[in-house]
């Protein structure tokens, strides 16, 4: 299961992890909906990319422009959260969706829990894999923890104060 | 001063709603200790030596009387009656209960008044010079610069987790009063020659474990563009800021590592995308805060009382008050005054809710009921009349707040230390109290005149002791505390990092090793020189071969301190020094 769009989900991508004696180069993808780390990816391109659906991941210290040339091959690009107080993926997201400008599903995963959602979402992620021992339920929540904002982020372009009248000194 | 209009008092809301259901989460145990302090620092709660302590914002140090009244009302309903201004012109509560911190955010939300951001690894309370709008030598207000980037930099969303703190500093003035070079990012508003308003951007300064200047990152940045470049820094650290050791994770190793200019151009490529775009502020916005700044209604008055002129020759008591904690203001006939919150026997920046009570009364009575925290620990009267000092200084003498001590030896910066604090090596309130009554005579302060004193009881220079002219720091030496003494420090536009002396002195040799300190620059001093050009001029060896020149008595009595307890090291069950037990 998973948060995406707003709602929980059934869900059938699995997500490739290397082990320590795994090589991007042999490490075998199996067949169905999966999302590779981006060094499978650059190392098995080729077959890969002749896969109807493929993901792809990437760690919080990799660096998203690897995946320019290739965003239209993705169904789906995965950002992970090592810890959740390690806040690069939020960078990772904003240069994914703003700089290479894509649109398709962008998913969090790792720690991911509830109490960051809103930040996340904010930055453009539409899909949370909330880890695995909390409640996906209560997680939804935290997608709606504000209704206002006042910087200017992916999922709303403007600041507070290009979309609003705000309340000036009272005469 | 700003005021919330429905958006931030609905984000304001919606966030205290947040942290309240945080709260009772980890109350019912569905979060972790792990999970829940995150959350709880970046709402201003951390966990000390006895309890939680409550960090709340005064944004860039200004404060209404409605606010201090608040202050006093916490400080007596969910704490010991008594509330501790820090360095970062923030007010913080030692004693609160976690189950009650949600409604004291409550509280302070109807008042304007939050504990966002205040701690945890994002960008923190935005400090600023707190003579804005009423120094003589500011060119640009930069209060609402600082209320417009306090907005960005609110729930941020790709900055909440940063590799480390963030802190901005601001000043508009010529004399930096904000100690910009000391931060994260400290931005000077300046003109250029067209007479247009921008900013000096300084990045990378810090002090803590190591020390850095802040370097210029940019000799101008316009006004309108300052949040998206602004925001383009912190991108870039926030990429490539470290995260694998905390003590090399801040700005300046990143800055220092990288180098000033591969530095600049990774932050001027990322600020190719987003200047002019969307942040870019409006001269709306810009206009439409800066009207909360406004100068209040002031009258027109002579530009001398001859009422004070008079009352300074014949009350000395009256003229030492004037000649330290008076300032001049930049409209002719007032004055900003300075309440000392360094009176001898009081931690340095305590203020008890009476004294506070009493303060929004002042300020009400003499000064546009506002309020003003400086980052030296004291309290601010910005507008004061001249005609009123008078009354003014009689009403603060009999709150104990009328201590002519300002920017003298005895107006020490100090941190909790080991008495509240769960990082402290030392204590460093007690020695700040043992300090003062050594050299209560105040005269004698006089004559040293200005100096600035800073004690931090742990390396992480809460207190700023490298930039203290003259800094101690509290290290550890097999479990016993131990103080290391620095001189040559400075904040303000010729900021330097102190340098220490020598080997380290227990607590009761301290006050000996400043007597020789003084000692050296009373002999070699030229007329009014102070004690800082004093040691920038004949340099820090005279200084230190006197004060090692002969055995340094340890006086083990000092200040009625039970030296036993000191050597014993933490923990205590109690903090060894407060007037209020
Ligand atoms: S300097 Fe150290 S001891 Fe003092 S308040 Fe900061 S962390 Fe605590």
């Amino acid at each position: 299961m998973i948060i995406k769009n707003i709602t929980v989900v059934e869900d059938d991508w699995s997500v490739l992890r290397l082990t320590e004696n795994d090589s991007p180069q042999t490490v075998e993808v199996a067949t169905g909906r999966v999302i590779v780390p981006l060094s499978v990816w650059l190392a098995q391109r080729d077959s890969l990319k002749n896969r109807a659906e493929i993901g792809v991941w990437l760690h919080s210290c990799e660096d998203p422009e690897a995946l320019r040339e290739d965003l239209a091959c993705f169904a789906v690009i995965g950002v992970a959260f090592p810890k959740f107080a390690d806040g690069r993926g939020y960078s990772i997201a904003h240069y994914v969706r703003e700089r290479l400008g894509y649109k398709g599903e962008l998913r969090a995963i790792g720690d991911v829990l509830r109490d960051q959602l809103f930040y996340m979402q904010r930055m453009g992620f539409d899909a949370f894999a909330v880890r695995a021992d909390k409640d996906i339920h209560d997680a939804l929540k935290g997608l709606s923890d504000f209704s206002e904002v006042y910087q200017a982020s992916i999922d709303q372009p403007l600041p507070l104060f290009r979309r609003v009248q705000r309340g000036g000194v009272s005469k | 001063m700003y005021r919330y209009d429905q958006y931030d008092h609905r984000i304001v809301e919606e966030r205290v709603a947040q942290f309240r259901d945080q709260v009772s989460r980890r109350l019912s145990g569905e979060l972790t200790e792990d999970e829940f302090r995150i959350l709880r620092l970046q709402n201003g709660l951390y966990m000390q030596i006895h309890a939680y302590m409550l960090r709340i914002a005064v944004p860039y140090g200004l404060l209404s009387s409605t606010q201090v009244r608040m202050f006093a009302h916490i400080a007596r309903k969910y704490d010991r009656e008594y509330g501790h201004f820090s360095t970062r012109q923030n007010i913080q509560f030692n004693w609160v209960k976690l189950p009650d911190v949600p409604d004291i955010l409550d509280e302070l939300a109807s008042v304007e008044m939050h504990a966002n951001q205040t701690s945890g690894n994002c960008i923190r309370n935005i400090t600023c010079d707190e003579y804005a709008g009423v120094a003589q030598d500011e060119l640009v207000d930069p209060r609402p610069y600082a209320e417009i980037l306090r907005q960005w930099s609110t729930f941020h969303p790709e900055f909440a987790f940063l590799p480390r703190k963030f802190k901005f500093a601001i000043t508009g003035a010529t004399q930096d009063r904000a100690a910009i070079e000391v931060h994260d990012i400290g931005l000077a508003v300046v003109k250029n020659q067209l007479g247009e308003v921008g900013f000096r951007v300084l990045v990378g300064g810090g002090l803590g474990r190591t020390p850095v200047i802040g370097t210029e990152i940019s000799a101008f940045v316009p006004w309108q563009d300052v949040i998206s470049y602004v925001e383009s820094i912190v991108r870039v650290y926030n990429q490539y800021g470290r995260r694998d050791n905390l003590y090399k994770a801040r700005i300046k190793i990143l800055v220092k590592a990288l180098g000033i200019e591969e530095f600049r151009r990774q932050v001027e490529a990322e600020w190719e995308f987003t200047r002019g775009g969307p942040c870019t502020i409006t001269v709306e916005e810009l206009n439409r805060v800066a009207a909360f700044f406004e100068a209040p209604a002031y009258e027109v008055l002579p530009e001398i009382d001859a009422g004070v002129v008079a009352l300074q020759s014949d009350n000395k008591g009256f003229a030492n008050w004037m000649q330290r904690n008076v300032k001049p203001h930049k409209v002719p006939g007032y004055a900003s005054v300075v309440l000392s919150l360094k009176k001898t026997g009081v931690a340095p920046g305590d203020a008890t809710a009476e004294q506070m009570d009493a303060v929004a009364i002042l300020a009400d009575r003499f000064s546009f009921g506002e309020v003003r925290i400086t980052h030296m620990q004291n309290i601010v009267l910005a507008d004061v009349r001249q005609s009123d000092l008078a009354a003014l200084w009689q009403a603060a003498k009999q709150l104990g707040l009328a201590t002519p001590n300002i920017g003298l030896l005895t107006d020490i910066i100090c941190c909790p230390g080991g008495d509240f604090c769960a990082l402290a090596n030392a204590r460093s309130i007690p020695l700040a109290r043992a300090i003062a009554e050594c050299f209560e005579d105040i005269d004698f302060l006089h004559d040293i005149g200005e100096i600035d004193l800073n004690i931090s009881g742990c390396v992480n220079a809460c207190a700023h002791h490298h930039i203290g002219h003259i800094g101690i720091l509290g290290v550890d030496k097999d479990g016993e505390e131990w103080y290391q003494v620095s001189i040559g420090g400075a904040q303000g536009n010729n900021s330097s990092i102190g340098k220490v002396i020598g080997r380290s002195f227990s607590f009761g040799q301290v006050p000996e090793v400043l007597a020789r300190l003084l000692q050296v620059y009373v002999e070699a001093r030229f007329d009014d020189e102070r004690f800082i050009d004093t040691v920038r001029r004949i340099g820090y060896e005279p200084f230190k071969d006197y004060v090692y020149a002969s055995p340094v008595e340890d006086d083990k009595e000092l200040a009625g301190v039970d030296y036993e307890l000191l050597k014993a090291g933490v923990p205590y069950d109690m903090p060894y020094y407060s007037p209020r037990f």
